[in-house]
């Protein structure tokens, strides 16, 4: 459990939130050009890396906008907080 | 078995004051290079080494485990057992894992307390109905014991569920499995670790994978905090930590791990004589022989390795019990946990080959895995020793995420596990 700054709405209780998982996963531009291997790791396929991790949320309860949160998984402190179409902050691999 | 536990050991280490115990399983130093390598000492990975002992014949098996064995998911699970499943491949899959807990006590000689003692299946709303009754002829045209109870059978089954209509999710019947239940979930640890060591597995705690090493496309063994290990057979049974041994041979899997919390209440008398589980208003709760109220629920959303989880699962958790059981309304938590659960995106596991030979996952159990720990360590050691999945795993392959033959136990099953 943890707080998580919303761009939009400020700090607030992370179960007013809801986690839209990996960030920066890029639509296929082409849909129909792609393989098979090219689908399952498009849809499936994760980093759920333990340590430092890009990722989406939605601020669900409340404003109910996306932005993306750089957060250690390890031991849920959020580094960073930026919104969608924004460059991930280079500091962080 | 050089030490058999029976009632005549008991009675000759009681004599001396049961201080002469042997120690149930060796704690040896890693050896240079070894056959086969299992990643993970938990109840899967024990499993694993024990069954490719005794029924593949073969020798010189480590298992290597980070912490101690038993520590991880398997200490932390809610030990329930089903195994009705509404698709063929998870329904066999899991009612084979079934009929070998059925025997596990006698296999191992030693007392996994398995207690067939039913799992009930509550269902609140009409959708719930017809997919459980749906779910009840789907077990039974696979041979698995399925009953549907309508609401006066479940108040008699378990009267202590407040069945009165009055409620927000009143409880319009649910389905029954008898062979189901629970079993103490440290002893099956133990009992497979001491099964496994008899047969001359090496059980390695406090070692730490850190690397895998390949040479081309084959493995060739594994930097631990204990060294370098050589061996040419990986199997990686490491639940929640998964994707994290994945990555270190340039593998990505299918999975995301969430915290998924359970909790006890102060012991109390026997109250609860079955497991009730409820996916609508999504808790569950068994009694342990201790007398322990064993409550759990869902994960938290978001991935995380913390072990903790979040504060308002419990909440609504404990809301979710105390309407179906008022009588629950006074009784004080005594502890909460978490445990890390790897989920696919289908909700089934993986036991499969990877595209690198010699490296073999065993992965994906999610919310349910600990049901499933002897059929899961026979069919990954059928796996590992042969090369080839045993038919009853050949659908929980990795390649099912590229030909999308997925086996989609998402709501099919009963959600909570």
């Amino acid at each position: 459990m943890f707080l998580i700054n919303c761009p939009f709405c400020g700090e607030r209780d992370q179960s007013e939130f809801s986690s839209g998982g990996e960030a920066h996963i890029v639509r296929p531009k082409q849909p129909t050009e792609l393989s098979d291997d090219e689908w399952a790791e498009y849809l499936f396929m994760r980093k759920n890396i333990k340590g430092i991790q890009f990722e989406r949320w939605n601020h669900v309860h409340g404003c109910r906008k996306w932005f993306n949160v750089v957060r250690d998984t390890s031991n849920d402190k959020i580094l960073s907080v930026y919104k969608m179409g924004e460059k991930p902050p280079v500091n962080y691999k | 078995m050089k030490n058999k536990y029976s009632v005549f050991s008991l009675i000759k280490n009681a004599l001396s004051q049961h201080e002469n115990w042997q120690q149930a399983w060796g704690n040896p130093e890693p050896k240079k290079e070894y056959d086969t390598i299992i990643v993970g000492g938990g109840g899967h990975g024990l499993a694993t080494a024990y069954y490719l002992a005794k029924k593949h014949n073969l020798k010189n098996i480590a298992v290597l485990e980070k912490g101690w064995i038993g520590g991880g998911n398997t200490g932390r699970n809610t030990t329930i057992i089903r195994s009705n499943y509404l698709w063929d491949a998870s329904a066999g899959l899991y009612d084979h894992a079934l009929k070998l807990w059925e025997n596990l006590s006698q296999e191992l000689n030693y007392n996994v307390m398995f207690s067939q003692r039913g799992v009930m299946n509550l269902a609140h709303n009409l959708q719930d109905v017809r997919d459980l009754k749906r779910r009840t002829h789907a077990n039974r045209l696979n041979g698995i014991d399925a009953v549907w109870l309508n609401t006066e059978e479940v108040k008699k089954f378990c009267p202590i569920i407040n069945t009165s209509p009055d409620i927000r999710y009143p409880v319009l019947g649910g389905t029954l499995q008898r062979r189901a239940g629970t079993a103490r979930h440290d002893a099956v640890a133990w009992g497979y670790a001491r099964g496994a060591s008899e047969m001359g597995v090496d059980i390695i705690q406090n070692c730490e994978v850190k690397g895998i090493k390949r040479n081309g496309d084959r493995v060739k063994g594994l930097e631990t905090t204990k060294g370098f290990i050589k061996t040419n057979k990986i199997g990686v049974v490491a639940a929640g930590h998964s994707s994290v041994i994945a990555n270190m041979a340039g593998l990505k899997l299918p999975l995301e791990s969430k915290p998924l919390q359970a909790l006890v209440s102060e012991p109390v008398k026997p109250i609860i004589d079955t497991v009730v589980m409820s996916n609508a208003v999504h808790a569950y709760v068994s009694q342990s022989d201790k007398g322990e109220l064993v409550i759990g629920a869902g994960t938290d959303s978001y991935v995380s390795y913390t072990q903790r989880g979040s504060h308002n699962i419990v909440e609504e958790t404990l809301k979710a019990i105390l309407e179906l059981y008022p009588i629950f309304s006074r009784m004080k938590m005594l502890r909460q946990w978490g445990g890390i659960v790897d989920i696919c995106p289908d909700a089934s596991p993986i036991i499969s080959k990877t595209n690198i030979k010699g490296l073999y996952f065993n992965c994906g159990w999610g919310t349910g895995g600990f049901k499933a720990t002897p059929g899961s360590g026979d069919l990954f050691a059928h796996t590992i020793a042969n090369d080839e999945p045993h038919k009853l795993n050949a659908a929980f392959n990795l390649n099912r995420f590229v030909s999308g033959d997925l086996v989609d136990e998402h709501g099919a099953a009963a959600v909570a596990h």
